[in-house]
């Protein structure tokens, strides 16, 4: 009996060091190409637990959005190798899946529950009917109020406000005297700063980059409406200086109490109601982003998702991390360890059920705004491509970056409107032109 | 009188000599003091000056964060192997121009100096395959190789001037002593230019720590140095300026010792032939 018992642990204890032997000696160390956000750096401080999981260890390379754009985009592009993990959003995923860059993600195991993340997302992060990037955080847009002020102006925001209301809302709560603006709006160039904001208004608007023949839309009166609006908003209800404002800078002005309203990404939402760094942090209420009746919110959809470069030696490594790193487990490990609040938001349909998350202010407006953008059907009128707030082709990121100088300059009352939008016109034809469409 | 006018002369000389001063060293003083102020501080409005709550957490969350020593070790790895590998190349490069030069040395000076008119990311592709198929990728020689190769016209062109101002006779003179053309270099020019051949180092060592381009587009999680560093506390979504502020000081820090301590060296080698 004791030779038997015996037998039975010595092969125990074959078969787990077989185990560990096999794991150690296959162990990786992947690298991940990342974006500096608190739920980037969240992560990379948690990655003990995958490695411990799993035995792969992880090396980070973090770097800011546009430097990683520019990293990422040339060692793809040369085959360079350099990433087994590329952190990249909605824009790039669609484009180069097409072009054969990226590996396919769907043979992802059942328990991963790939029907589980935000249908908005993954038809996002898709082409062809096939995942190629898994959401690591989403985000829409929304308006972010002070009930203060809007109380104060004899208002009551409605969870779904139109565009005539928050102007209207904008103009009387601003006191330019007490340094107090109604309205914060981007105004910096750049397809993903004012032209993010712009083209998702745009949408609401009844506008369109581009008709069904790829022809630019800028000489139409919808896009005139929505230029003169937002110039017109922002003249007498936003902030000195608003041309050179993005993310960042309307923040800081919303944190220490400059701004009645401020429409931006859904992520702002934590930043705004923090104790310890706003100021405003108890008098914060959230609405859907506005429409103009026509059928279409003025919100846009994002996502960071974690994609495999098609050059990887490491592949099997690479999505063993991106399962880990995107699962519901993940979500709980967060939880668990810094509380709901700091939960990366946006990516699957069970956090929303949570009833603990639900408590979070933000959750579900956060959800509310992600739901009601369709990339797939961004506009009113038919168009070409995929995306709310950029259209997915790859001249589009200089493209709009161009004509976001152009609206820029408009809103410093270097041009006028009318002209702004003749430039826009013009240099959109010249560049799709050029490039084949 | 007239002393009194020159007084009243330098006096103003001083004080707007000192009022320049201040005003190009205010970023990086304004940097310094924010990386000692919390987040909200950082954005306040009215800027706080000196009157703040100082803390020193933004230092502790950026060194708990990254490995602060590998990136400080890429640097100087990078920035200094890149300017000693540019003046063992130079040196002999300058010494024949300025010494020996032929009907052409203009145009190659010239021509050496056109190639830091083209705007790097014209050859970023270029280089970035060649980096691949030499596995460099990553890699300090690979830096080392391309730092070098951009700071050589400064370098040689530096050298070329400083060269030219030390009079031919003297090499001349070593060479009838029966002096080799290497010890003619080593033991006669070199000693001779060594104020001229110090600022060169310097300022090279100050250019490739600064570098920001190439450090960034060739690196990944290896061989990253300072710039890297910094660039990983840049976010255009979260206000993170008084983390970044502190990432910077790290970051500027051994190099403006650097440069405090040798700044009669770079001074008078940067004016060196200046006065005849």
């Amino acid at each position: 009996m004791q030779a038997k018992w015996s037998l039975c642990a010595s092969s125990a204890i074959a078969i787990a060091a077989a185990t560990t032997i096999y794991s150690i000696s296959h162990a990786e160390t992947i690298t991940i190409a990342t974006v500096n956000n608190g739920d980037m750096i969240r992560m990379q401080g948690l990655t003990d637990d995958f490695t411990a999981k799993t035995g792969h260890e992880v090396e980070w390379v973090t770097l800011e959005e546009n430097v990683l754009r520019q990293r990422v985009t040339t060692d793809i592009s040369t085959k360079g190798g350099a990433f087994d993990i590329m952190t990249i959003g909605m824009y790039e995923t669609p484009i180069w899946a097409k072009n054969g860059w990226l590996i396919s993600l769907d043979d992802l195991p059942a328990e991963y529950d790939v029907d589980d993340i935000l249908p908005a997302m993954r038809g996002g992060l898709s082409y062809e009917g096939t995942l190629y990037a898994a959401p690591f955080y989403g985000e829409s847009s929304m308006i972010m109020y002070r009930t203060d002020l809007m109380e104060k102006a004899g208002l009551s925001m409605p969870d779904a406000p139109s565009w005539d209301f928050v102007a209207d809302a904008a103009r009387k709560m601003t006191d330019k005297d007490n340094e107090i603006y109604g309205v914060c709006l981007r105004g910096k160039a750049g397809w993903g700063e004012n032209m993010a904001f712009l083209t998702a208004t745009s949408n609401a608007f009844g506008a369109r980059w581009f008709d069904e023949n790829w022809k630019p839309q800028f000489d139409t009166p919808a896009w005139k409406e929505t230029l003169t609006f937002y110039l017109d908003l922002m003249g007498d209800a936003g902030p000195p200086g608003a041309s050179t404002n993005g993310f960042n800078e309307n923040l800081s002005l919303f944190q220490q109490g400059k701004c009645g309203m401020w429409i931006d990404a859904t992520v702002a939402a934590s930043f705004v109601t923090n104790p310890n760094d706003s100021t405003v942090a108890d008098k914060v209420g959230f609405a859907l982003a506005p429409d103009a009746g026509k059928g279409k919110r003025g919100n846009w959809l994002w996502a960071w998702a974690l994609a495999i470069p098609a050059g990887t030696q490491k592949e099997a490594a690479a999505k063993e991390f991106i399962q880990w790193a995107t699962s519901k487990d993940y979500l709980d490990l967060v939880a668990s360890k810094e509380g709901w609040a700091n939960v990366p938001p946006g990516s699957r349909t069970s956090l929303y059920e949570n009833p603990e998350y639900a408590k979070i202010p933000f959750a579900k407006p956060t959800l509310d705004s992600i739901n009601s953008a369709d990339p797939t059907n961004p506009t009113v009128d038919p168009v070409p491509y995929i995306g709310v707030q950029f259209v997915a082709i790859p001249e589009f990121a200089g493209i709009a970056t161009e004509v976001g100088q152009e609206f820029s300059a408009a809103l410093a009352g270097q041009q006028t409107a009318e002209e702004a939008l003749a430039k826009a016109q013009a240099l959109t034809a010249d560049a799709m032109e050029a490039a084949g469409y | 009188m007239a002393r009194a006018v020159t007084q009243q002369r330098k006096a103003v000389n001083t004080l707007v000599a000192w009022a320049i001063g201040v005003l190009i060293f205010f970023p990086i003083l304004w940097t310094i003091l924010t990386s000692f102020k919390t987040e909200a501080q950082a954005i306040a409005d009215p800027p706080l000056f000196l009157f703040f709550d100082w803390t020193l957490e933004n230092y502790s969350v950026v060194q708990e964060r990254s490995d602060y020593m590998r990136f400080l070790w890429n640097s100087v790895i990078i920035a200094g192997c890149s300017t000693l590998l540019g003046i063992v190349i130079a040196v002999p490069a300058a010494w024949s121009m300025a010494f020996v030069p032929s009907k052409r040395t203009k145009d190659i000076l010239l021509w050496m100096l056109s190639t830091k008119m083209l705007p790097a990311v014209g050859v970023l592709y270029p280089i970035y395959l060649l980096f691949i198929q030499f596995k460099l990728l990553d890699t300090r020689i690979g830096l080392v190789l391309v730092l070098m190769l951009i700071n050589l016209p400064i370098i040689v062109w530096m050298l070329y001037t400083y060269f030219k101002e030390i009079p031919g006779e003297i090499l001349e003179a070593a060479r009838m002593d029966g002096a080799t053309l290497r010890d003619e270099i080593l033991y006669v020019l070199t000693p001779m230019a060594l104020p001229g051949i110090a600022s060169t180092v310097l300022l090279n060592v100050i250019l490739a720590w600064n570098e920001a381009f190439w450090t960034l587009n060739l690196t990944a999680a290896k061989a990253g140095p300072l710039t890297a560093f910094i660039a990983s506390y840049s976010s255009p979504e979260g206000l993170f300026y008084a983390k970044l502020s502190a990432a910077s000081t790290m970051a500027i820090a051994p190099i403006l010792i650097l440069g405090w301590f040798s700044q009669k060296q770079l001074v008078r080698g940067l004016t060196f032939g200046a006065v005849k």
